[in-house]
Formats: C-alpha cells, sequence, structure tokens
C-alpha cells in the first residue's frame, strides 16, 4: 500500500469544528485540542481554515528550542514537546511560520499537534481527517487524492526569502507549484470595497 | 394543573440544563475498553454511522465506523460529542411527581404508571377520547413512532396523536407525494457525485447536515455546477458557482422564473413530459408570466441572477435538486418545493444515475418517523386513515375493529390551540420539546399551563416537562436497539450499547405499561423492540412505504436496507422512478402549477425587517442534548442576531451590541454579530434557546394549509439597540437560557 499523508482543502473547510472536537477525544491528549481552526474575520465572510502542525522536513521549532524538547521521528513527525524538557520559553510559539504551537500556560509547557501519533504510529487516521466532513482534511495517499481531487497537493511554501517543505500537503489551483506567503498583510482599500465578493449587499446591486 | 411546581432559576439549580464535559472515568482513564458498539449518531437524519466504546456500562467515548459506507467514519461536532450524554449528570434516572411548591419528587413506577392511567380515564369519561392527546416525536425510532400511532388508535382511542416532524418535513413529503405519489428521497446520496450541476434550496448543509457537503463537494471536483440559493452566504454558498441570495418567502420566483427562461430557451425534455408526466400544459401557461424581471420582484434579486440558474440547469446531461426547511418552512411550503421538484421533471433528469432530487431530513428518524403512523393523519405505511381499505387492513393487522380506529386527528400546532382553547384537556408527550421549539412560543407556554394533566416520557428534564405532573423517566438510543430510516430512504440498525441507569426504562416498556394498565395488555405482548419490528413489517406490507421484505439481519449485514422492500429476499430500493416509472396509481409524474403568494406576515412601516430562523452546527433542534455538552456549547454558547452592516448602521448597533428583537408576539435580547453575508433587509436568529432567548417568541402561528408545517422562515420584527437585562432568567447559565 502506497504511503499515507495528510492533505488540506481549505475551498472545502464549512468551519464546523468536529476536527476541534475530535482532537480533543484523542488517547494522548484526552480533553484537549491541538488543532485551531481560524475564522477569517466573520463580520467579512464564512471562510473558516483548519490548522494542523505543517509537519516540516527541518521543523523550526525544534531549532529554536533551547531545551531540544521537540523531536522528529524517523517518518518526519514533529511531535509535540516533550514534558520533562519543555520550559515552556515560547521560542517554538513565535517562530513557527504557520503559528501552530500553542503554549499552555495551565500546564506551563507548549502542545501542538503531532499527527494523532498514538493512532499514525498503530496504521489508523489522525482523529482529526477521520472525521472531517467536509473533506477539507484527509489522510490518504497520493494516488487517492490526485484521483479524486481538481486540485493539487503542494508543500513547498515561501515565507518571503525562506523555503519551507512540510510533510503536510495543500490542495491548489493545478497551476500553482508552490505557496507564496507575503509577509506584509495587505489590508483591502475602501477603493477596493465593492469588489467584495461576499457582501451581500453589493451582490444585489451589482451581478457579476 | 400543568403549572410550573417552583420557578425556573430552582427548576434549573436542580434539572439543569448543566453543561457536561468529562467522560466517565475522566480524562486521563484510558484503560482498554470491554467492547465497542456500531451504531449510529442520535442526532440529524443523516444518521451516520458511528462506534460508542463501552466500560462497565458506560459509554465513554467514540471511535469513527470508517466501514460505514454513508459517512466513511466522518463525524460533525454534534456526532464526535454526543457520547458526552450517557453518563450526565441531569439524567433522569426515575419516574417523578409533581409537587406544587418542591419540585418534582422521585416516585415508584407503580405510582407513576397509576397516576398518569387514572388521570386519562377521568379526562376521557369526562370529556370524551379525543379529549386526551398524543405528541410524539420524529427521533424515535419506527419501532417506537410505530408503537405511539397503535398506542393513541388502541389503547387511548384518541385521534389526537401527531409529531414533532410536523415542524420539519411534512412540506418536502407532501410536494413529493403530489408531484410523484411517494415520500422519499429518490436517489441515494451516491447519486449526488455524478450530477453535472445541482440546485440547493434553502439548505445550510454545512451546518445542518454536514456529511453532505463532502458529496457536492466531489460533484464540483467532478467538473459539476453548484447553485445555492440562500438570503444568507452559508459555508457552502461561499464556494457555489451561483449563489442567489434570495428574500426569504422568495423561492418561488426563482423557480418559476428558470422555468420560464428554460422554455423559452428549448431546455424542455418534451419526449419525457410526453411519456411519463401529466399536468404539463398547466404549469407551462402559469410561468408564462414569470419573466426574469417579474421573477426578481418576488424571489427580491437581479433577473440576472435567474436567467444565470436557468444557464446552468437547463443545458446539463444530469442534475439533482436538493431542497431542506428554508424552502419547506412557509404557510406556502408544500408550493415551494412542488416548484423546485419541477425543475426535475421538466428536464426529465430524474430516476435515472446523476438525476434526481432529495429533501434533506433534519430529524434523526424524521424520514421513517414519519411512515410508521404516528401522523395525524396517518395509518402505518404511509396508509390514510381516512381510507376505508387502509383502515381495515391496519384493524387487522392490529386486532381491533375497524369502527374503532379514530378518523383524522389535529396537527401539532392545531392541537396546541385545541389546548389553549381548552378542547383538549390531557396530553402525553415523548421526545419532544414544543415550549422551545413549536413558534409563539408565549402562546405555547399558556396552552400548557391549561392542561389538567400532562405526562412526559424524556430522559433529560425538557423545557416543556416542567409543566408535567408525571415525568417517567426514558431511554436514549444506546440504551435500546431498533430502526431508523435515514435521509436516502435506507433503514439502518441501532445497535444496544449500555442499559438504562437507575430505575429509568426504555420508551417502549413505559408505553406497553400504560396500555396493560389501562387494559389492553393482549395487544401490546412484546418482549423486545424486535418483536415490535416484526409487527411493523406486516402492517406496512402492500404499503407506500413498504418493509416487508427486510429483517434486522438483513439491515445488519447489508447495512442497512432501501424501501419499498415488499418482498423476503427483495434487495431494496436505492433509486426510485427508474425507467420513468412514478408511484401513482397511473405511473406517470403530475406536474403541479404553482403560484408565487405573499407569506403569511410581511414586514410593514411598523415592522419592517425580516426574521428568519435555522439551526447552527453545535447545537440540535431545541438544545435540549446539545445545551448540556461541553464542547457544544462552547462553541455557540448563545443566540446572536445576525445584521448586515447597512441596516445595523442605520439602526446605531455595532457587532456585540444587545439588541432587541421584537414581533407583535414577543421578543428575545440577544447579541448582535454584525456580516456581510446576510441581505441587508433580514435577521438570523437561531432557534435552539428557551426562554428569553427564544427566536419562537417571535415567530408566527401561520401553517401551510396542506402540511400545516409552521411558518418558522419569515415573520416581521423590529430591531432596536439595547442594553444587557438584568432579570432572573437572563441570570441564568448560559445554557440554560442566560445571556452574557
Amino acid at each position: 500500500m502506497s504511503a499515507m499523508a495528510f492533505f488540506i482543502d481549505y475551498s472545502r473547510c464549512i468551519g464546523c469544528q468536529a476536527c476541534v472536537q475530535a482532537c480533543a477525544e484523542c488517547d494522548t491528549h484526552r480533553g484537549t485540542s491541538m488543532i485551531h481552526l481560524e475564522t477569517i474575520e466573520r463580520r467579512d465572510s464564512v471562510q473558516t481554515a483548519p490548522q494542523v502542525c505543517m509537519h516540516c522536513e527541518d521543523p523550526i521549532c525544534a531549532r529554536v528550542c533551547p531545551a531540544d524538547a521537540i523531536k522528529k521521528t524517523p517518518d518526519g513527525v514533529v511531535q509535540s514537546s516533550l514534558k520533562p524538557r519543555c520550559i515552556g520559553c515560547s521560542n517554538c510559539v513565535v517562530s513557527c511560520p504557520f503559528g501552530v504551537p500553542k503554549y499552555s500556560a495551565e500546564i506551563d509547557q507548549m502542545m501542538k499537534c503531532d499527527m494523532c501519533y498514538d493512532r499514525t504510529s498503530i496504521g489508523k487516521k489522525p482523529m482529526c481527517a477521520t472525521v472531517c466532513p467536509s473533506g477539507a482534511l484527509t489522510f490518504t495517499t497520493m494516488e487517492d487524492i490526485q484521483r479524486t481531487r481538481r486540485g493539487i497537493p503542494v508543500n513547498s511554501w515561501r515565507f518571503g526569502e525562506e523555503d519551507v517543505k512540510t510533510k503536510v500537503y495543500v490542495m491548489v489551483p493545478r497551476e500553482v507549484e508552490r505557496v507564496n506567503v507575503e509577509l506584509v498583510q495587505i489590508t483591502p482599500t475602501p477603493a477596493s470595497l465593492p469588489e467584495d465578493p461576499y457582501d451581500i449587499a453589493l451582490m444585489l446591486e451589482e451581478v457579476r | 394543573m400543568a403549572k410550573l411546581p417552583v420557578d425556573i432559576p430552582e427548576l434549573v439549580k436542580e434539572f439543569g440544563p448543566h453543561v457536561h464535559r468529562v467522560p466517565p472515568g475522566g480524562w486521563a482513564h484510558t484503560g482498554p475498553d470491554d467492547k465497542l458498539v456500531k451504531t449510529h449518531c442520535c442526532f440529524c437524519g443523516q444518521q451516520c454511522g458511528i462506534q460508542l466504546r463501552v466500560r462497565d456500562n458506560k459509554v465513554v467515548g467514540f471511535e469513527p465506523w470508517e466501514d460505514f459506507p454513508f459517512n466513511k467514519g466522518k463525524l460533525c461536532p454534534k456526532g464526535v460529542k454526543r457520547y458526552m450524554q450517557d453518563e450526565h449528570p441531569d439524567r433522569l434516572k426515575a419516574p417523578m411527581m409533581r409537587v406544587a411548591g418542591k419540585g418534582f419528587q422521585p416516585t415508584t413506577w407503580d405510582e407513576a404508571l397509576d397516576k398518569t392511567v387514572a388521570e386519562i380515564r377521568r379526562i376521557q369519561q369526562a370529556y370524551g377520547n379525543d379529549s386526551f392527546g398524543v405528541l410524539s416525536g420524529a427521533s424515535l425510532t419506527n419501532e417506537k413512532a410505530y408503537l405511539m400511532g397503535k398506542f393513541a388508535r388502541v389503547a387511548l382511542r384518541t385521534a389526537n396523536i401527531d409529531y414533532n416532524g410536523r415542524l420539519c418535513m411534512v412540506s418536502a413529503g407532501a410536494a413529493s407525494r403530489k408531484v410523484f405519489g411517494m415520500d422519499r428521497s429518490a436517489n441515494p446520496w451516491s447519486d449526488i457525485p455524478k450530477a453535472k450541476v445541482i440546485l440547493l434550496a434553502g439548505s445550510n448543509v454545512a451546518e445542518c447536515s454536514p456529511i453532505t457537503t463532502d458529496y457536492i463537494w466531489q460533484m464540483r471536483e467532478n467538473g459539476g455546477k453548484l447553485i445555492v440559493l440562500d438570503p444568507r452566504m452559508t459555508p457552502i454558498a461561499r464556494n457555489a458557482d451561483l449563489f442567489i441570495p434570495v428574500r426569504s418567502g422568495g423561492d418561488i420566483g426563482v423557480f418559476n422564473g428558470m422555468l420560464h427562461v428554460m422554455i423559452e430557451r428549448g431546455w424542455i425534455d418534451y419526449d419525457f413530459i410526453e411519456k411519463h408526466t401529466t399536468g404539463w400544459e398547466q404549469v407551462a401557461e402559469t410561468v408564462k408570466k414569470y419573466t426574469p424581471e417579474y421573477a426578481s420582484k418576488i424571489a427580491g434579486v437581479p433577473p440576472e441572477m435567474i436567467v444565470k440558474a436557468a444557464e446552468m440547469w437547463g443545458p446539463a446531461p444530469t442534475s439533482f435538486v436538493l431542497h431542506a426547511r428554508g424552502i419547506e418552512h412557509h404557510s406556502k411550503g408544500v408550493e415551494n418545493c412542488v416548484a423546485a421538484i419541477t425543475l426535475a421533471v421538466a428536464t426529465g433528469r430524474i430516476g435515472r444515475e446523476g438525476c434526481g432530487y432529495a429533501m434533506i431530513t433534519g430529524q434523526g428518524n424524521g424520514q421513517g418517523g414519519r411512515e410508521q403512523g404516528q401522523k395525524c393523519d396517518q395509518l402505518p405505511g404511509n396508509r390514510s386513515v381516512e381510507n376505508h381499505e387502509h383502515r381495515k387492513y391496519i384493524a387487522g393487522v392490529w386486532g381491533v375493529p375497524e369502527e374503532s380506529i379514530p378518523r383524522k386527528g389535529l396537527s401539532a400546532v392545531k392541537l396546541i390551540e385545541a389546548i389553549h382553547d381548552g378542547k383538549i384537556k390531557g396530553l402525553i408527550s415523548i421526545c419532544f420539546n414544543p415550549a422551545v421549539s413549536l413558534p409563539d412560543a408565549n402562546y405555547v407556554r399558556e396552552a400548557f399551563e391549561k392542561l389538567e394533566f400532562y405526562a412526559n416520557i424524556d430522559f433529560f428534564l425538557s423545557e416543556t416537562a416542567r409543566y408535567a405532573d408525571v415525568v417517567l423517566a426514558g431511554s436514549l438510543m444506546e440504551e435500546d436497539e431498533g430502526t431508523t430510516t435515514n435521509v436516502e430512504g435506507k433503514v439502518i440498525l441501532h445497535r444496544k450499547a449500555v442499559d438504562p441507569p437507575g430505575d429509568a426504562r426504555v420508551d417502549w416498556q413505559i408505553i406497553c405499561d400504560i396500555a396493560t394498565r389501562l387494559g389492553y395488555g393482549d395487544k401490546f405482548p412484546y418482549k423486545n423492540s424486535h418483536d415490535i419490528f416484526e409487527e411493523l413489517r406486516v402492517a406496512s406490507k402492500g404499503g407506500i412505504s413498504d418493509y416487508y421484505g427486510m429483517s434486522w439481519e438483513m439491515i445488519s449485514e447489508q447495512n442497512g436496507v432501501y424501501w419499498p422492500c415488499p418482498e423476503v429476499g427483495h434487495p431494496g430500493t436505492p433509486r426510485l422512478y427508474e425507467g420513468g416509472k412514478f408511484a401513482h396509481p397511473d405511473g406517470k409524474a403530475h406536474f403541479v402549477p404553482v403560484e408565487w403568494r405573499p407569506s403569511a406576515e410581511m414586514p410593514d412601516e411598523e415592522y419592517p425587517i425580516i426574521l428568519t430562523t435555522g439551526r447552527v452546527v453545535s447545537h440540535f433542534l431545541s438544545g435540549t442534548q446539545t445545551r448540556r455538552i461541553g464542547g457544544l456549547l462552547d462553541q455557540y454558547p448563545q443566540p446572536r442576531c445576525e445584521i448586515h452592516p447597512r441596516l445595523a448602521e442605520k439602526l446605531g448597533i455595532a457587532d456585540g451590541d444587545f439588541v432587541k428583537v421584537e414581533s407583535r408576539r414577543g421578543h428575545v435580547v440577544v447579541r448582535a454579530q454584525v456580516v456581510k453575508t446576510i441581505r441587508p433587509d433580514t435577521v438570523f436568529i437561531p432557534y435552539h434557546w428557551p426562554l428569553g432567548r427564544s427566536a419562537n417568541n417571535m415567530t408566527v402561528r401561520a401553517i401551510d394549509p396542506e402540511s400545516n408545517i409552521p411558518e418558522y422562515k419569515i415573520c416581521a420584527v423590529r430591531v432596536i439597540k439595547t442594553v444587557e437585562p438584568t432579570d432572573e432568567i437572563a441570570r441564568l447559565e448560559v445554557e440554560a437560557g442566560g445571556i452574557r
């Protein structure tokens, strides 16, 4: 059987939070969810985006950890911090380009998605990708995803001058080879508002 | 004397809703499970497969059931957290009697049942059999739904039984019966990804039936197009190829306008119409005046959108209509649905792969619950209570004289009105929370206070159960076994995982105990719910919804069987109407012309804004179950009023402000949520909350004349900025109806 991989398709996300609820049921960190559901800006749209750990090939969170608390398994899964080592400094939190690790003050430890290692290491799928009702999160083979999706899976990212390769793929339109992430957030200007695709009032005035 | 025994804060203190967050044994307890039980989610009509983890006769968690074909392990947040109900501290574990000034006191089953039976006898002797009513539920298994219908007609001899599917699917069912002669989604969900265009009308699938989004996204991956009609840009509408932000109550404008354009452009399958339908000429004549411009005034959207919809739908090789409460919860709900499915018939795209239509069931057993005879006008097998042959057959199955079976009774809203008018004096209800779920909630509460006797069967003390004289502690889905019929018309098996806790009893046993005390024990001799299914099979034989050929073994082995399944050895019927054969006696589909008419209450100067209501993904129906589960409550702790920035600015309202939303019937105070994703003439409030947060304080008691579904989706309101309320109810915890 081909190797299983993790795919995120933001266009399919419906914001239901089944992933968040199911993550909290995982046997390794029961009661606490390690996945985030980002709401872009509810005033402007219903777009949401699930964010799991991307499991970078060269994880910066591990590189900047002064306590050597973040380990990567031989199969490329970047683990949550080791409890006896983590000093709660939050270096990993501020360094991760995807905003994944979160510091938990209650237990003075960084926690993040470890791709449900208790499940994936014995051939099961991660909880979030198993339950995701819309297929925004999928754990399957490369062949299966290529057969069933219009978009293509990409795991190359460019943050400014920095190239990052991840174990987790995102689904993008066919013409995209790499995801370029602008480091400066461009906010919409008032002049661009008529182009707002989510404003129903504008939609009723002009049909595009 | 069905008055509250003590005030609401005291009842809440004892019976909740309280929030429950921790599984039995705590989060840290991760020992081996005793067993994994393959069963189904207890919530919506998708009835997803799920495995419950059981330890020491307690449900301690879940495991996805990836081999179950419908959802393949996928679940929405409600499915994930459903197991938290099992050991919930609010769970009713013994029968109780109301003691004025003291609340509810535990009692023995003998006392509770004797009291119930004595009151039934007293009321029926004094006022007649029909003065005792029954309100049943569409979340019950088929076996229990069947039992409730039989109990009302045989043991109570009352005509007045109805069910809460009356608030959910009846317009869809009535429209399907009119056009196709049968009330069931025509296709299995596996046909959805094969369609080249989907018309999704009034269906916020992302929040109400999330598993369906995967099927729709698959359709898009295959190159299909999606048209969505909704006054709000829901998460499914965000990615639609065409989103039509229709004004609530204006859907017929879009459907008739589309048909008008399709006739003009020649996108009609006249060959199919001639061979397999009747009544086309009247429909074609009716839609003549629905030019895009005329239709656009009705629908409240630009005419170009209607033309574009026709251009997408008309020439497609395959297509699928999906509709739900958005077009059904109207005083013209049946006509809305008829107009939508007319588009499928006019293009001959039904009864083959990738072509068809489906109504998206809202309640757990919304489909099966409306087939087994618990509706006021219906006998098992979808038979008519007014049809002599149907009555004779069922009388034979039940072993009673035909004339002893009462005729058509009152539907849910009318039954409540009869209570309010003093015509119905006693009531027994099961898994129905009308104090939250029926429209015009203040009127409903008044009605309950007028009852001379009220018995409630449920597993939590719902807002309605607070009015009860006797509370009979019933069972959760995982505490019994039985079948439900999912959104596709597929009968599936819920397996027992644990026993009912304490002195709680399985529901069918409670009903049979009452029937026995009333002197009808010989008619209710069941030893288990399988016995009831065996009788249900026979009762459905020859009916429209024919289950006769099924067995629990077959359902279990095949992961479900589609009805009709009329003979033993029959494989079931996944796709209806193949070869253009419809369920009317003439074998044809019947076109029905539909004209638009205004809703019962339109906005005016005094109440200028449209209120529309619906669900959010983490809550279910009246919230009795989901407002008790921590993760789900955290996700959406209290109702908010969605309002467009333009309307908000006009009214001086900012995001997060408290607003008073008021109709002619009542009001709520909730926080405003300013969003561009709603029409500027409309506000939206979800309906899962009670008391001062209940959207149904405002909704109107108008009903569709044919289906009797209430008009939840449109009433006239005004919205005023206000301050945080400080009354005692408002200070309750959020899950109990308080506000933060």
